[in-house]
């Protein structure tokens, strides 16, 4: 008749009434407690968030400016010389079948580019002058940002068009009627700028002229040097063409040819910046601890502050475990409270500095799922010494000793 | 381990001796049963707190431990509270062998047959008289709702019908002793233990308490008050006078009032 002496299980709601009556009634010292924890967690949430979202917004620059952009480029002969691609390579390339445009650019080494004569020569601000085709802009992923581009009628006269940092470097900000620099010995009238060339930076600190204007006035022998590939936007049929671009370019020599996909460096760049910043990810964890120890701290201090409560617990039939699991789940309470704070503070800075600079907000599920578990851990892992001296408490000493 | 307790005398480990000759009340149940019980408490040199006790509390009784300070009634009250356990001897509670119990399932005893009231009342301030109450229960897998509704009867049991939602903070002493009286009611124990109940209280206030368990006590409820002042011992059914960790006598109160005068 009489019931059992097994102990009852407390039920889950009646823990987490427990476990919160040292936040409830010391909010302050529990915010503070907490607060160590918070900003651990957010330092680590916002280095992932920021990183993944910097990766997502140079993912999202690759997709625009397309991965099926090759490049073919003059390679160096077996004597170490430069070697140069025929004339015809652009007509040959543009017969493989996925590609769909072919543009080139020669380099017209013996002209120089300056601002005006009298800029002494040895000052090249390490500009190029080359001979490009009238389609480069749309084959390479970048427009003007002022003026027009060389075209049918322009390109054989004394007229250029300037890369982005080209331009930058020749103190040109506007394009005016009557614009010109020095180029070669004479002046070259300057009609576009281009906007930056992400894919091909060479172009970036380029002087653009035409092809015939290049042979008229520098005796440019015509062979192209750089020759940009646009094929099929499909993985396989770039990689079909790659394969068979250095033997179409030059039937001759292909091993004088390098071919490369622009594209690649950018992605390699992406996965770069998903290489974690670890000094900020390092100060975080050392915040983590921090927090713990302060998570502790409290946790020592509010068993011995409550030692009537946990007297008055066990005199009501609490067992040891029931002790324990109290404090226990206290300590986690609270670090999850840090935690929570920390990944919201972690997502917001994200979610602002990733606006601002126009990126896609990502905060990975590592950065929050990592936060709340690094949380329930810390909480678990400072609330054991704690909650196993609340536990150990005789009930007589913590009742009797007030 | 699970024990189940039968009836005192039909115990299934077969512990329980017939209650000692001399009780008031040889045909009822035994409650808190003490046999040689000795308590020393390993300082240096070794305090004998109490030396070869024993008694017998039974079901429906109101007794008083009376005892100046320092004779041992603390001691006492820890033994049969199951908060502590004797150097010698043996203590029963509702039949069972607490030395053969583990912490687990005293603390399960305690739960669900015993009621504990201190001088310092003990209440959680933060939380309703309702609350506190219920808590009594708190670690007897009774669900919130049912707790809720025995603490509601046992605040009306002891005049705090009308308080249920207030913060202990807002309540008298005397009120305080009432609602941590009916904590210790709420899950009807076998016994109530009250340690200097009226110790924080002025005289009316605590004859007002006093009066209370003598009310319980007629209602059915087996108490037993461990206090120095004599006065508060007057109250009692029955005395059981400590001194120096030795029960000197054990009788009805009216003996003990001719015998020392009180």
């Amino acid at each position: 008749m009489n019931p059992s002496l097994a102990p009852a299980r407390l039920r889950a709601r009646d823990l987490l009434r427990l476990s919160s009556i040292g936040i409830r009634t010391r909010k302050l010292r529990a915010g503070l407690s907490a607060l160590g924890i918070a900003i651990g967690v957010a330092a680590i949430v916002a280095v992932l968030g920021l990183s993944s979202s910097s990766q997502a917004g140079l993912l999202a620059e690759i997709n625009r400016l397309g991965t099926n952009l090759l490049t073919v480029t003059n390679g160096q002969t077996l004597f170490g010389q430069t070697a140069e691609l025929p004339t015809d390579a652009p007509g040959m390339i543009g017969r493989i079948g996925p590609v769909t445009s072919v543009q080139y650019t020669g380099s017209v080494s013996n002209a120089n580019a300056y601002k005006s004569p009298f800029v002494p020569s040895i000052d090249t601000n390490a500009l190029s002058v080359d001979a490009t085709s009238l389609g480069l802009p749309a084959d390479i992923g970048t427009t003007l940002s002022q003026g027009v581009f060389l075209n049918a009628a322009t390109q054989d006269e004394p007229i250029c068009v300037l890369g982005a940092a080209a331009a930058q470097r020749l103190g040109i900000d506007k394009v005016f009627q009557g614009e010109r620099i020095w180029v070669g010995g004479m002046w070259f009238y300057v009609v576009g700028v281009l906007n930056q060339a992400v894919l091909t930076s060479e172009i970036d600190s380029s002087v653009l002229i035409g092809f015939p204007a290049a042979e008229k006035y520098f005796n440019f022998d015509g062979n192209p040097s750089e020759i940009y590939v646009r094929t099929v936007d499909s993985a396989p049929q770039v990689n079909a063409v790659d394969s068979v671009l250095a033997a179409t370019a030059n039937p001759e020599s292909p091993n004088e040819v390098d071919v490369s996909q622009p594209s690649d460096a950018l992605v390699a760049e992406a996965d770069a910046k998903a290489a974690l910043n670890s000094l900020f990810l390092g100060l975080g964890a050392v915040s983590l601890l921090v927090g713990a120890v302060g998570v502790a701290n409290i946790m020592v201090i509010s068993v011995l502050e409550r030692r009537s409560e946990i007297g008055l617990r066990r005199a009501l039939g609490a067992t040891k475990g029931h002790i324990r699991a109290q404090f226990m789940s206290e300590a986690i309470l609270l670090s999850l409270l840090g935690g929570a704070v920390g990944v919201l503070a972690g997502a917001a800075s994200t979610a602002v500095y990733a606006s601002s600079k126009g990126w896609e907000v990502v905060v990975p599920p590592l950065a929050w799922g990592g936060g709340f578990g690094a949380a329930i851990v810390i909480g678990a892992v400072a609330g054991l010494m704690p909650a196993l001296r609340a536990a150990r408490m005789s009930p007589k000493d913590a009742l009797w000793s007030v | 381990m699970t024990v189940t307790s039968g009836p005192a005398g039909s115990s299934p480990h077969g512990i329980l001796a017939p209650s000692a000759p001399g009780s008031p009340n040889d045909s009822s149940e035994s409650v808190v049963r003490l046999e040689g019980v000795s308590k020393t408490y390993p300082s240096e040199p070794p305090v004998d707190a109490l030396k070869d006790v024993s008694f017998t509390v039974h079901e429906g009784e109101l007794v008083g431990i009376v005892g100046p300070s320092g004779s041992g009634k603390t001691t006492l009250l820890h033994l049969m509270g199951t908060l502590d356990r004797p150097t010698k001897g043996t203590v029963w509670l509702t039949g069972l062998e607490v030395g053969k119990l583990s912490d687990a399932e005293l603390s399960a005893l305690r739960a669900g047959r015993i009621g504990f009231i201190f001088q310092q009342f003990f209440l959680a301030e933060h939380q309703s008289v309702l609350d506190n109450v219920a808590d009594g229960l708190l670690y007897t897998a009774v669900p919130l709702s049912e707790r809720r509704d025995a603490a509601a009867r046992a605040l009306e049991s002891v005049g705090l019908g009308a308080k249920l939602s207030s913060l202990p903070t807002k309540l008298s002493g005397g009120q305080r002793q009432r609602v941590a009286i009916a904590r210790a009611l709420v899950g009807s124990p076998a016994v109530v233990l009250a340690d200097e109940p009226t110790g924080n209280l002025d005289q009316a206030t605590g004859a007002s308490i006093l009066e209370l368990f003598h009310e319980l006590n007629e209602a059915g409820a087996t108490i037993v008050v461990i206090t120095h002042d004599r006065a508060v011992a007057a109250w009692m059914g029955r005395i059981i006078q400590v001194l120096d960790g030795r029960v000197v006598s054990d009788g009805p109160a009216g003996e003990w009032k001719r015998a020392t005068g009180a």
